[in-house]
């Protein structure tokens, strides 16, 4: 296993990936695709679970090296719990945020994971946070992530309105992961969504053969 | 958000990374320094209905060389949990090792039966914790209230679950005959005879494994560890007993040289009996 490797920055299990959220009227959805990589060159894993539930309705989505992100979202979940029973009410969503921030931040010579945060709460409703590598935390209505992202910015620029419906929101999201799946080498597999609102969470997955093809395909 | 690890070019010509390192380790061993003994192995596990099997094949190299024709890589975790090792067959032992005593402890604390998910998070935290430096590719696969499991862990702490899985310097060979001919919920002898070719394409097709295959089939009734399951039909016949009885070389001559021992000190301390 030594021979494959370590061209690529990270060491280890690396998920070179597409992950996106975006906020409609009453919720947010959260995604990304389900490959698995080694140096970029292997697929370890074609069902790699990369949206994390770190709390009741907050979920996020993990970006880099898989040992580095899984550990980080373990330790988030933990703090999170424990937040929550101190404070005996549900954590808010720039909390699940923060925490992540800080884990990314203080261990930012250690660590190499992204993440995107996604959830409702009662203070502000629906939201989106991007921690990004170094440890900056940014609020966004919109926000991609990972190497598939490059290939949608476009899209999604022009595409992204805000109040959109569920459906019209799912469909956005579905379009988004397929069109930088389908251009990445480092992302693929099934597209896992997930949509959160006040009044619950619900998963969403489009296998690969069921994703909208384009005009090339 | 641009993330900074997009596609990397590799860098051009040669990588010096480890070359300080080496430096170090040679003027330890003046040029000769030992390789350390690697299960460049092939190892399975498959979820069928009853339970989860492992499988192994029994080859352990030490740089070009067959160190261990009879190695053991299905290590014991629990009473319900195994965990097959490939990588460098002194971390994967002691991990292992370890491991299995934290969660006998844990068994006799709380008086529950382990589940195969606290092996798993044991396992994770304590390999980030040594960043990839241990170098261990588990799979564990057990059976507890919560149900049948098999699970991987890579040296860097990364985990993964799968129905089917395969690690070792074989794994793409196994792999195939198992993403070929894996169904869920399989019977036992189905799931018996898919392991048994996966791990034999690894045995044919990688230089780092050979030998018998081992498994060792985990239900809720028990576990059945067959070492070996099949042999390996290139046996060779020479005697293995290289002991030869006192006397076997002649002595020459003989020297003896008493140790002149002088009494420095002395002091003497009661044992109370009382």
């Amino acid at each position: 296993m030594e021979k494959r490797c370590l061209d690529s920055g990270v060491k280890g299990v690396s998920t070179g990936t597409t992950i996106l959220a975006a906020i409609f009227d009453g919720g947010v959805v959260i995604g990304s695709d389900s490959r698995a990589s080694i140096g970029g060159e292997y697929v370890s894993s074609k069902t790699i679970n990369k949206v994390i539930q770190v709390h009741d309705q907050i979920f996020c989505c993990m970006a880099g090296s898989l040992a580095d992100a899984q550990a980080v979202t373990k330790a988030a979940k933990f703090h999170l719990s424990l937040h929550s029973i101190q404070m005996e009410t549900p954590p808010l969503v720039i909390s699940a945020a923060s925490v992540l921030k800080d884990l990314c931040y203080k261990n930012k010579e250690e660590l190499q994971a992204g993440f995107i945060t996604a959830g409702w709460d009662t203070k502000k409703g629906p939201q989106v946070y991007v921690v990004s590598l170094g440890g900056m935390l940014h609020s966004q209505p919109v926000t991609i992530g990972g190497s598939g992202s490059t290939y949608i910015y476009g899209y999604v620029d022009a595409k992204y309105k805000p109040k959109m419906s569920r459906e019209e929101c799912l469909q956005f999201a579905t379009n988004a992961l397929a069109l930088a799946m389908g251009r990445d080498n480092v992302s693929g597999g099934v597209a896992h969504l997930v949509v959160i609102t006040e009044t619950g969470v619900e998963h969403v997955v489009v296998p690969g053969n069921k994703l909208p093809k384009f005009h090339d395909e | 958000m641009a993330l900074s690890n997009l596609l990397e070019i590799p860098a051009a010509g040669f990588n010096f990374d480890n070359a300080t390192r080496n430096a170090a380790l040679e003027g330890l061993f003046e040029g000769q320094k030992p390789k350390p003994m690697k299960t460049g192995t092939t190892i399975a596990g498959v979820v069928f209905k009853d339970g989860v099997i492992l499988a192994a094949d029994t080859r352990a190299t030490s740089g070009e060389v067959v160190a261990d024709k009879m190695c053991d890589k299905i290590h014991y975790i629990a009473p319900n949990i195994y965990c097959c090792g490939a990588g460098t067959a002194a971390d994967t032992g002691k991990t292992t090792d370890l491991v299995a005593s934290n969660l006998a402890i844990f068994s006799l604390n709380s008086g529950r039966n382990p589940r195969v998910i606290m092996a798993v998070n044991i396992l994770q935290d304590m390999l980030y914790r040594y960043r990839g430096q241990i170098g261990a590719n588990l799979i564990l696969g057990g059976v507890d209230c919560t149900g049948n499991h098999l699970y991987t862990v890579g040296p860097y702490g990364s985990v993964n679950t799968m129905p089917y899985l395969s690690m070792g310097s074989g794994d793409l060979a196994a792999l195939g005959i198992l993403e070929d001919g894996f169904k869920p919920n399989m019977e036992l002898e189905e799931a018996k005879q898919l392991v048994r070719v996966a791990i034999h394409a690894g045995i044919m097709s990688d230089l780092g494994s050979g030998h018998n295959i081992d498994i060792c089939v985990i239900t809720r009734q028990g576990v059945d560890h067959n070492r070996p399951y099949q042999e390996s039909e290139y046996k060779d016949n020479r005697k293995v007993n290289y002991r030869y009885r006192p006397g076997t070389t002649t002595i020459l001559t003989e020297k003896v040289v008493p140790l002149k021992l002088e009494l420095v000190q002395e002091t003497v301390q009661q044992m109370e009996t009382a």
